[in-house]
């Protein structure tokens, strides 16, 4: 397997978009990572876009055409990739093993969603379709819903407060602020979190991703084409990981871990030839607030039901032991279903560029996201390095 | 149902939906709801049809307040993870129960109950949901 580089990002701002349609966010975010990258749009030989409802929502599939049109390179390789939540870390896994390959030196990996397109209940609807249509969704239970089964199992089984968990929402919107690109730049309390409406008890609306509308590119490169266009060498991929899990919980012997996210940080851990300690920037898919917390947990940084404490102690700060969601998660910076994952992976390589401006770590050298699909259906890994 | 409106979708699931019928593994005896042709568990390929049991206990359970179009106005119900007496899990909504009267282990029992409407002149389907005992 070959050496792969990230040189380059674009991104949208997170929001509700009302004058701008699915094709105007991916075509501004890819010509943004190209641009970024100083190369050509005909430099591209692969897109892949991570998306998950543009069927359900605008009634448009087939995006690898449209896409490849739009930027005005049709005949370029181009497709779809989906895996619910996790369809923009799946796009970039993809894109990683495109280059690494051999087959390709030059790919995007992007993601977008247009979620304001559709009212609540239409979204809603779109969400569920990541678990069991037929033997879940049936009953009547939405995505907000089997997380909220998650919440309360285990505050039960292992005895911890909902004000340890709801607490993950405020770090988020604590640094969002400092993000152009959040859909919520402001701070919360715990107290509004605790106040604002339940949607499904326990989960309350400051304790899960909003909806919105956003994009997002990385353009993914071989050595061999960073020394043909003398292009300066920025942020290697270590690992690229991708696990899949039992679907839905009635077959999961324990629903408050997310088997699929131990199996790929083990592989990636292996891969990168890394251990937690070693990661310097973490970026979680906080859906909800509890799953901020149990991965913090499947990932290696806490013991199980312990998650909750790094929050609580700071850890997870600038300046913690383990500095997460800086750029506010997916909780404040906006849940863009599709383009989620590569929202990550851009705010990962900024750390390691030095650009994260206020929420910069000191020496940032190697970076993790974690992009989820469905309740843990499926969770892709990617490790950053900053190259020197 | 999400998605296209379907009737043969919503016909080749009855009698799993309407008389609990699971699959078993002959290897293990792991049960399964919905029934399955490959054992989770052992790998094995050899599952059989088999009626589940029809009462069990709640594990956890959620109130849905926002809920997809098709079930408008039927907020709020309970939606919660059930342990079969047998063994097996499932996802079910319980019925002829005030939301703040529930609780994680409380015993249920299984019940034949209308389901939801494909659309205004959509079919009307059926299924199990679950009561407290």
């Amino acid at each position: 397997m070959r050496k792969v580089f990230v040189i380059g990002t674009g991104l949208t701002k997170i929001g509700e978009h009302w004058d701008r349609s699915l094709r105007d966010l991916i075509t501004e975010a890819i010509l943004a990572a190209v641009d970024d990258a100083a190369v050509e749009v005909k430099n591209i030989e692969a897109i892949y876009i991570g998306n998950m409802s543009s069927g359900y929502l605008q009634g448009q599939e087939h995006l690898g055409s449209l896409v490849a049109t739009w930027l005005g390179i049709p005949g370029v390789a181009a497709c779809k990739i989906e895996a619910a939540c996790a369809s923009g870390g799946a796009a970039f896994h993809q894109a990683y093993l495109a280059v690494a390959s051999g087959q390709y030196d030059c790919v995007i990996a992007s993601g977008v969603e247009k979620m304001t397109d559709a009212v609540t209940s239409d979204v809603t609807s779109a969400l569920i379709m990541a678990d069991d249509q037929e033997y879940v969704a049936y009953t009547g239970a939405t995505f907000v819903g089997l997380n909220a089964l998650v919440y309360r199992h285990y505050m039960e089984k292992y005895g911890v407060k909902q004000e340890k968990i709801a607490a993950f929402s405020v770090h988020c919107h604590k640094y969002a602020k400092y993000n152009p690109y959040a859909q919520f730049r402001r701070e919360v309390t715990l107290e509004e979190v605790l106040r604002s409406p339940m949607i499904a008890d326990p989960i309350h609306l400051l304790e899960a991703a909003p909806i919105g509308d956003g994009a997002a590119a990385v353009m993914l490169c071989s050595e061999d084409f960073l020394n043909k266009l003398k292009l300066e060498k920025k942020v290697e991929v270590i690992a690229s990981t991708l696990a899949t899990d039992a679907f839905s919980l009635y077959d999961r012997e324990d629903i408050t871990t997310l088997r699929a996210t131990r199996i790929a940080a083990e592989k990636a851990y292996r891969m990168a030839k890394v251990s937690p300690k070693d990661i310097d920037v973490l970026e979680v898919h906080d859906a909800f607030s509890i799953l901020g917390v149990i991965h913090l947990e499947d990932l290696g940084f806490a013991k199980k039901g312990e998650g909750w404490k790094l929050v609580e102690e700071g850890e997870l700060e600038v300046d913690g032991s383990i500095p997460t969601n800086l750029f506010g998660g997916l909780k404040a910076r906006g849940h863009p279903v599709g383009a989620t994952g590569i929202y990550q992976i851009v705010e990962v390589a900024w750390q390691l560029q030095g650009k994260a401006s206020k929420c910069q770590v000191d020496n940032a050298e190697l970076g993790l996201a974690q992009s989820v699909g469905g309740v843990g259906g499926t969770v892709v890994i990617n490790i950053l390095k900053r190259v020197r | 149902m999400m998605g296209v409106e379907s009737v043969p979708r919503y016909w080749r699931e009855r009698r799993y939906r309407y008389r609990l019928i699971g699959s078993e593994c002959k290897k293990c005896r792991k049960r399964y709801y919905p029934p399955r042709k490959v054992c989770l568990n052992c790998g094995s390929r050899e599952l059989v049809e088999v009626k589940l049991a029809e009462t069990g206990k709640v594990i956890s359970y959620t109130v849905i307040r926002v809920l997809p179009r098709e079930f408008q106005g039927l907020e709020p119900y309970v939606i919660a993870l059930i342990e079969l007496d047998d063994g097996t899990r499932l996802l079910s909504q319980l019925t002829d129960v005030d939301p703040e009267e529930v609780s994680t282990g409380i015993r249920v029992v299984a019940t034949f109950r209308r389901i939801k409407e494909q659309s205004k002149d959509g079919i009307i389907e059926y299924g199990i949901k679950f009561k407290p005992i």
